[in-house]
């Protein structure tokens, strides 16, 4: 194998700087939902990459749960924002000033 | 040192992450989204773990990009278009990106992460899955049932209840 482990952990932290600031500079919510599944897929990625050179297979393992576990986050998330959507007519969060019924 | 094909998915992947955030129209952007998962895909087989690259194929490209795709539609048009950003804010951001990233780096550098070789045959994907079905039983159960939930509650959360059911089904 050429590929080393730290080459895996920086394209993650890499990715993780990047998913880190669309979270903090975007204002469109759908965007923003863009960056935290950067955020999940580096986190994963650094998960399966130690998982492979520690040995172990528990690594891939957790990867698997959160994979699913992000699924179901953007199901929700969407459904927030389209929500929100139809009640401000607008998906920036700026706009989102009162979040009540 | 890495190979050209690791190099070629870092580029895709780096890329089309910048490219999800940056580029205007937000349909573009889902799309290099799909890029970025599908970089991500392409580690997993270097990793020599095709079990969790058909899992993110299946889930992230198959279903959370084409949800995100079809959320986009949904959009008025002139909100997939408008980028409404803080040019201050997106200065500071850009820095906290690079500070993190050096700082982050720095600190992986200076440990003893670049030693780490490895010889050791790659792990059988039956091995995943008796961990799934003994030692994390409780957990997959868990795991089938927030799934089962979310759905739920999307579904409950996106319904329209200005709607009669008369109108719903045509």
């Amino acid at each position: 194998m050429t590929n080393e482990l730290i080459d895996f952990v920086i394209i993650s932290i890499a990715l993780l700087a990047i998913g880190i600031y669309g979270v903090s500079v975007k204002r469109n919510a759908i965007r923003m939902l863009f960056a935290i599944e950067i955020i999940i897929n580096a986190a994963n990625l650094n998960l399966v990459a130690f998982a492979r050179f520690i040995p172990n297979s528990q690594g891939q393992t957790f990867a698997l749960f959160s994979i699913a576990i992000a699924a179901a986050e953007v199901a929700v998330g969407l459904a927030l924002i389209i929500v929100a959507y139809r009640m401000y007519k607008n998906v920036d969060i700026a706009e989102f000033r009162s979040l009540k019924g | 040192m890495a190979d050209s094909v690791f190099l070629a998915i870092s580029v895709l992947t780096i890329g089309s992450a910048i490219a999800a955030l940056e580029v205007r129209s937000l349909i573009y952007g889902s799309i290099s989204l799909m890029g970025t998962l599908g970089g991500i895909a392409g580690y997993f087989l270097l990793l020599d773990s095709p079990f969790v690259a058909m899992f993110q194929i299946a889930v992230y490209i198959g279903s959370i990009a084409v949800l995100i795709l079809f959320t986009v539609m949904l959009v008025r048009r002139q909100l997939i278009f408008t980028k409404v950003e803080d040019p201050r804010r997106r200065y500071a951001g850009i820095g906290l990106m690079l500070i993190m990233m050096v700082a982050l780096g720095a600190i992986i550098l200076s440990s003893g992460i670049k030693t780490i070789q490895t010889d050791a045959p790659p792990i059988d994907f039956r091995t995943i899955g008796a961990d799934f079905l003994t030692y994390y039983w409780p957990a997959l159960i868990l795991m089938a049932l927030i799934l089962a939930s979310s759905v739920v509650g999307a579904l409950t959360l996106a319904r329209r209840e200005d709607m009669e059911d008369d109108q719903r089904t045509n």
